[in-house]
């Protein structure tokens, strides 16, 4: 077995699925046996790079930055897996979808603040609904789960690193 | 008269079973051990076909058709699992996800719920049609209960247990395809329909988070489905 290159990314999510990712506890150091991590947000690398094997994209896509992103990760990875629900459903994030964007900006930066400005600088414009990564780009896998289990991401995992498609037995949304 | 219902023969899987006339093909299927899944069949109501997750082939040619309307004819060749049929299962499954919002993490009946459940032992990890992301209406004037539309997958069981098992008919859909909803007498208020005996068999019944006892929380809602399927029963034997 060589060794792979993993990445993992986080758009709009709670973090909850890396979160799943860490609850591996030891099992973290057998995939480190097999695993260079090159991109994570508990990495310190700032950029995506080339030829990764395998993508663990969490969150839904509610910006052009996360299409951004999303796009870049899915030209430079071979297998591209959905993790958890916002990745795969639109789960929470997408709960905004039935109002319009401008709506739901006046009503948290304007009428729920003390100070109300909607921001501008610094922040990705917010695309008009929060959609699932698969709407956008082929996705290879889709994990569910709110998060998935951490024995189910090992899983999937082991199945990848051993060249084989994940069986995803007993997985379920939520 | 009561006339003696006749025994006939069926295959099921290529294996002769014996059952009776007037039963249907889910009845024999289940009499002779084996599984069909079912989302809209509750034990005791008259079944509508409305879900089409019992989908079988019967006969040389493998006409698809719904197990729980169909009755048994002799001599009638049933299918119940093949590559074709399992597809078809996951497609219905991944349109009934992509209709409303199935938002199953911070929905009181996940864990508990049947389309969840269907979706992970029929292998649905993901849907591949956009999803609508329809605003769908909350109904919460009842004193006990609740109808959150998001949730509802019109398989009309609220609709037969309140018709056949209380008797009260206060729920109907209203309305055709994709613009069908479920309804509270002439489309009012849940709290307003004062043939509402507040029973709550409609709650019960619901196989999702579509209906549910106010005060639950995540993962809470725990229905009584098998309650008011003996109900149901009963009240279809005495009938």
């Amino acid at each position: 077995m060589s060794r792979i290159k993993l990445a993992t990314i986080w758009l709009d999510g709670c973090s909850g699925c890396h979160m799943s990712l860490l609850d591996l506890d030891e099992g973290l150091l057998s995939l480190a046996q097999h695993c260079d991590l090159v991109y994570s947000p508990l990495v310190d690398a700032t950029e995506f790079p080339e030829g990764v094997d395998v993508a663990l994209v969490e969150g839904a896509v509610s910006s052009q930055e996360d299409l951004a992103r999303l796009k870049t990760v899915r030209a430079r990875s071979r297998v591209l897996v959905a993790l958890g629900d916002c990745a795969t459903t639109g789960n929470v994030p997408a709960m905004r979808n039935v109002y319009p964007v401008a709506r739901i900006l006046q009503r948290v930066y304007v009428e729920g603040a003390d100070v109300p400005v909607i921001p501008s600088a610094g922040v990705p414009p917010l695309l008009p609904q929060a959609r699932p990564p698969r709407e956008f780009v082929p996705v290879d896998v889709h994990l569910p789960g709110c998060p998935p289990k951490p024995q189910a991401i090992l899983g999937v995992l082991q199945d990848l690193l051993q060249g084989r498609l994940p069986k995803l037995a007993e997985v379920q949304f939520g | 008269m009561i006339q003696k219902t006749r025994s006939i023969s069926i295959r099921i899987e290529g294996v002769l079973v014996p059952t009776r006339e007037g039963t249907t093909i889910l009845q024999a299927a289940r009499e002779a051990g084996h599984t069909i899944p079912t989302l809209c069949h509750m034990d005791g109501l008259p079944d509508v076909g409305a879900c089409r997750l019992c989908i079988v082939e019967v006969g040389g040619s493998g006409r698809l058709v719904p197990a729980c309307t169909t009755p048994v004819q002799e001599g009638l060749s049933v299918t119940i699992n093949s590559p074709r049929l399992a597809a078809y299962r996951r497609l219905i499954l991944e349109l009934l996800l992509a209709e409303r919002n199935h938002v199953c993490a911070v929905c009181v009946a996940n864990r508990h719920c049947e389309l969840q459940a269907l979706a992970a032992s029929q292998g649905v990890t993901s849907v591949r049609f956009p999803y609508r992301y329809p605003a769908m209406p909350v109904d919460l004037s009842q004193e006990r209960y609740v109808i959150d539309h998001n949730r509802c997958i019109l398989c009309s069981r609220c609709v037969r247990v309140c018709a056949e098992v209380e008797g009260a008919h206060v729920w109907d859909i209203m309305g055709r395809g994709i613009h069908s909803r479920v309804i509270s007498e002439m489309d009012q208020p849940w709290a307003e329909a004062s043939s509402c005996t507040h029973c709550g068999k409609c709650v019960q019944a619901c196989p999702t988070g579509a209906m549910a006892e106010k005060g639950r929380a995540v993962e809470e809602m725990v229905k009584r489905t098998d309650a008011v399927a003996l109900a149901a029963s009963r009240k279809g034997a005495r009938l």
